[in-house]
């Protein structure tokens, strides 16, 4: 019987195809991607079982880093509001700023506060550049007379009147908890009641309460 | 797709005469590109939905000073929960903070559930005091925990100096400094 010959086809594919598949997903993924903006102030935030994703429109952000340092800043997109509140800063205190020195504050992307009032006119002076590596003092807080940041919330709720505003904390791991307290009382002085704290998300432990809830309702995390 | 037309000569045919330049092959092998394209994938992938951080909410509760206004807790339905210097979490049930005991962040998920569940759920209360000495990572463990263990009635409280001399105490009698 005459065997039906197979004809051999050779094993090379094309690889065309794939490759253009690949590149477009890896374009798409290229331009989705939102890096993380340069952070001039290293904090590592704490772990938690949320899963809520901290918001990034209308914020006013409280850092504590390691030696419970408080810095405060608005997000970028806030501009007016910046300005509202470096303005009204300004004529509460009468620190007698410069228009150029108020722009430093609520024209440049990422700028925080990181010094008392009594320093403020020559820390608004630097540029981002010239503060790298200088040792700056932070929002005083811990003392309950002389907490500042009090006044640094009260013109941010002036000024974000009619928006919703979104305070978040970011507090570093190593920070003690006296600065978070100033923090507190800043946010309580001026009604702020309601404020958010970054985290870190890990899973909920498996067999804890949470746990139970959420395989009951079919969620993941926390509020 | 990607082969060209490498006959040449505008497809008129050459006399006999004329002789045939090699013909290179313009395949080219697309594996290699291929395998960097899904690996550079794979690196966005992960870092996009990797680097989102989450927040954590908190409700504080408005001060009141006049004592008819303030929450009234039963005494039995209360557990205090402090944290002290090193990762260490003193407790005690009650109002009598001379009783209180040492415990870790390990065990204290137990004692929480083990007090939930001796007491009405009406009226169960935990009483949160970080001392001067707890870090923020504590501060926020202690609140995940409460949300971990479904814990709706927490207050987060101010020490008092005679609580913190306790504190301060029972570390130095178990050696912390």
């Amino acid at each position: 019987m005459p065997r039906v010959k197979l004809p051999r086809k050779s094993t090379n594919i094309d690889m065309t195809a794939m490759c253009d598949v690949a590149f477009l997903l890896l374009s798409f993924f290229i331009l989705a991607t939102k890096f993380k903006p340069p952070e001039n102030l290293k904090v590592d935030t704490p772990e938690s079982v949320s899963n809520k994703i901290a918001p990034e429109k209308d914020v006013v952000m409280i850092t504590i880093d390691k030696e419970g340092r408080v810095f405060f800043s608005v997000s970028d997109n806030n501009v007016e509001q910046k300005k509202d509140i470096i303005q009204a800063i300004n004529t509460q205190k009468s620190l007698g700023l410069s228009d150029a020195e108020m722009a430093n504050f609520y024209k440049n992307a990422s700028a925080y506060i990181a010094v008392p009032f009594s320093q403020l006119k020559s820390f608004l002076q630097k540029s981002a550049e010239e503060l790298k590596g200088v040792n700056l003092p932070g929002i005083p807080v811990k003392d309950s007379t002389n907490n500042e940041l009090v006044d640094w919330m009260r013109a941010a709720v002036g000024a974000f009147q009619g928006t919703r505003m979104n305070i978040l904390v970011k507090g570093d791991n190593e920070s003690k908890y006296p600065s978070f307290q100033g923090v507190i009382m800043a946010f309580k002085k001026n009604d702020q009641m309601k404020f958010q704290m970054i985290t870190n998300p890990v899973a909920v432990p498996a067999g804890t309460e949470l746990y139970r809830l959420n395989q009951a309702s079919g969620t993941r995390g926390a509020e | 797709m990607a082969e060209m037309d490498t006959s040449g000569g505008g497809g008129h045919k050459k006399g006999p005469g004329v002789k045939k330049g090699k013909k290179l092959s313009t395949r080219v092998d697309l594996t290699p590109m291929v395998d960097l394209g899904f690996l550079l994938i794979t690196f966005f992938i992960f870092t996009t939905t990797m680097s989102q951080p989450t927040a954590m909410k908190l409700f504080l509760p408005k001060d009141v000073n006049k004592p008819e206004e303030q929450n009234k807790v039963k005494e039995s339905a209360v557990l205090t929960i402090m944290l002290g210097k090193n990762d260490v979490v003193y407790y005690y049930e009650g109002i009598d903070p001379t009783k209180l005991k040492p415990s870790t962040f390990k065990e204290i998920r137990d004692i929480i559930l083990d007090k939930k569940r001796r007491t009405d759920p009406k009226d169960f209360v935990v009483v949160i005091k970080p001392t001067q000495d707890a870090t923020y990572r504590n501060t926020v463990a202690i609140l995940d925990e409460m949300k971990i263990d479904d814990i709706h009635r927490f207050a987060m409280v101010d020490i008092t100096p005679d609580e913190y001399k306790l504190v301060v105490v029972t570390q130095t009698a178990n050696g912390i400094k």
